[in-house]
């Protein structure tokens, strides 16, 4: 097929539609609004299921509920949204149910603005709703990798009955770049073996998020964590560039690591050895690749869209054992390539020691920038 | 190698389209590109704008802080942007909107009065491709006939009858140019 000029929310539109979407339930809000949009055109056209529900709650609700039924299903909101989806998302999870979400990041906390970030890590990777488990998270940083992970995000989700969050921020659902869709693939009506679809003829299933005997729910935790285990080791993704004599490694996912791409490149061009590695899934997060890179750089340099919430991830992979600096830009500020050369050459030329405190000293760095 | 132009006016002077016309031509080419709108709430009724990156390999950000060539189509356009187009760059000014010089003297600056020139040509609504057809005759990093290509293939149906119109504004932007140039060898 051929490159088509897309926008990024509605070609993870086009991409569920052809992957077999059969129901959408979801809730406007900016900057996600054209998927949801699309959707409304798209679903009805092919006689699926389109609903704008009456809020975020409800339509994260009737996902569950459609869910249940075996049935591919999605929804898709931004960071304020997402946070009223909370409960839900752990119903779904605790019930094990396959379930795409796609969170197109805002600026926060509270109704903040309708910029890009990248604030949501936290709430997505280690959070996602109350209780013991983790869901998925994919994290593209273009037009492509975002259709191509949506179509990976309902394979995923049902292999493992997990929720699946496609992770943007606002300027890849608002940005158009050339991509090419999947072709169509028919709605799959054959119902997995635990769908309630009726008991007709065959005994009862009950899908339920409680298990009111601890022992029960123990069980079920271990059921989630042995899933998640296998996930960690079959589904880790990332993406490197200019790493193979890479003595500074700069880590940046979705947009933070693509414009930091662009910087990566220009401190080459100045003769700078550095590399860069964007994780494309951020959960389960490649901690195995960052520890194998901290044996070989003498630095690291994470770069957000938030106050540092993946640097953490960073640290726990590289434990200690060469300095990791952090580089972030918040409130739906997006960082330019210059900002994040600067802090490449300085961490090429003015070494810093392992224990530095990164978010410390990148906070006063930026105040030194505004004095 | 990779070309970054800024393309910024006030809502409904069609700066979105001209930037995706742009980003069309370059897809059709086999150029890597990007477009990326403000979408702000100024958009309603305000300023617009859109970045628009062609280039040979992967693009990294699709922002930069000093892009390498300027589509101004009004005035508070020009106050906005000016001090950011890299040195060296271009600037195609509106001068049909935009009264003041530019004050840069290290910018390639070119006046088209493109409302003018589109009144002329009997629609206004051709002013952002004069615009772009003076562009391309500065920077060429897209021939003239790959953005003909990209309005045939792309313009929607409904103004598919404009076609022809939109051909003449492009040529009308880059024979402005073209002229002036001459005008500056005698």
């Amino acid at each position: 097929m051929a490159k088509e000029l897309l926008k990024g929310n509605e070609a993870i539109a086009e991409a569920a539609v052809r992957s077999g979407l059969e129901a959408y339930f979801g809730y406007p809000i900016t900057p996600q609004t054209e998927l949801l949009e699309w959707l409304s055109v798209r679903m009805p056209e092919l006689g699926r299921t389109f609903m704008q529900a009456e809020s975020e709650l409800a339509a994260i609700n009737m996902v569950y509920g459609a869910a249940c039924t075996g049935a591919r299903v999605m929804t898709s909101s931004s960071s304020p949204g997402i946070s009223l989806m909370m409960e839900g998302i752990s119903y779904i999870a605790g019930t094990e149910l396959p379930v795409v979400l796609v969170d197109v990041m805002r600026a926060g906390p509270g109704l903040g603005n309708i910029a890009p970030a990248q604030g949501d890590y936290n709430q997505i990777v280690h959070g996602g709703g109350h209780g013991d488990f983790r869901p998925i998270v994919l994290a593209p940083a273009s037009v492509q990798e975002s259709i191509d992970l949506t179509g990976e995000a309902f394979k995923l989700a049902d292999k493992y009955r997990a929720i699946v969050v496609v992770l943007i921020d606002g300027s890849i659902g608002q940005m158009m770049e050339p991509a090419e869709l999947p072709p169509m693939q028919q709605v799959d009506r054959q119902r997995p073996n635990w769908a309630v679809t009726g008991a007709k003829d065959r005994d009862r299933r009950i899908l339920s998020s409680i298990y009111i005997d601890p022992e029960n729910e123990e069980q079920t935790n271990f059921r989630l964590l042995e899933r998640w285990n296998q996930i960690e080791a079959n589904e880790i993704r990332y993406k490197e560039y200019y790493l193979d004599d890479a003595e500074i490694v700069v880590v940046g996912f979705g947009t933070s690591g693509r414009v930091a791409l662009s910087a990566v490149r220009a401190a080459r061009a100045e003769g700078i050895p550095v590399g860069l590695l964007r994780p494309i899934s951020v959960s389960p997060f490649p901690y195995a690749r960052l520890k194998q890179l901290s044996e070989q750089a003498c630095g690291m340099l994470v770069v957000e869209m938030n106050s540092g919430q993946m640097l953490h991830d960073v640290q726990t992979a590289v434990g200690g054992k060469i300095p990791v600096e952090f580089y972030g830009r918040m409130g739906g500020v997006i960082p330019l390539p210059d900002e994040i050369l600067e802090q490449i050459s300085r961490l090429c030329y003015e070494p810093v020691a392992p224990s530095a405190n990164p978010r410390e000293s990148w906070m006063d760095r930026m105040d030194l920038a505004k004095n | 190698m990779q070309t970054e132009i800024v393309i910024a006016g006030f809502g409904g002077q069609g700066v979105l389209f001209a930037g995706q016309v742009l980003a069309y031509a370059a897809m059709d080419n086999g150029k890597e590109v990007t477009w990326i709108p403000s979408y702000g709430p100024e958009m309603r009724g305000g300023t617009a704008n859109c970045t628009v990156i062609i280039a040979d390999e992967e693009i990294g950000s699709p922002l930069v802080r000093y892009p390498q060539a300027l589509i101004v189509m009004n005035l508070p356009s020009l106050d906005k942007y000016e001090q950011t187009v890299a040195k060296g760059g271009t600037v195609i000014v509106n001068s049909s909107l935009i009264e003041r010089p530019i004050h840069r003297e290290d910018l390639s600056s070119h006046l088209v009065p493109a409302n003018e020139i589109a009144e002329s040509l009997g629609d206004k609504r051709m002013t952002n491709v004069v615009m772009v057809g003076a562009l391309l005759a500065v920077i060429p990093v897209l021939p003239i006939e790959a953005i003909e290509k990209a309005l045939k293939d792309h313009l929607p149906e409904r103004h598919k009858k404009l076609l022809p119109l939109n051909y003449q504004a492009l040529r009308a932007g880059a024979d402005l140019v073209h002229k002036e140039r001459i005008g500056q060898q005698a």
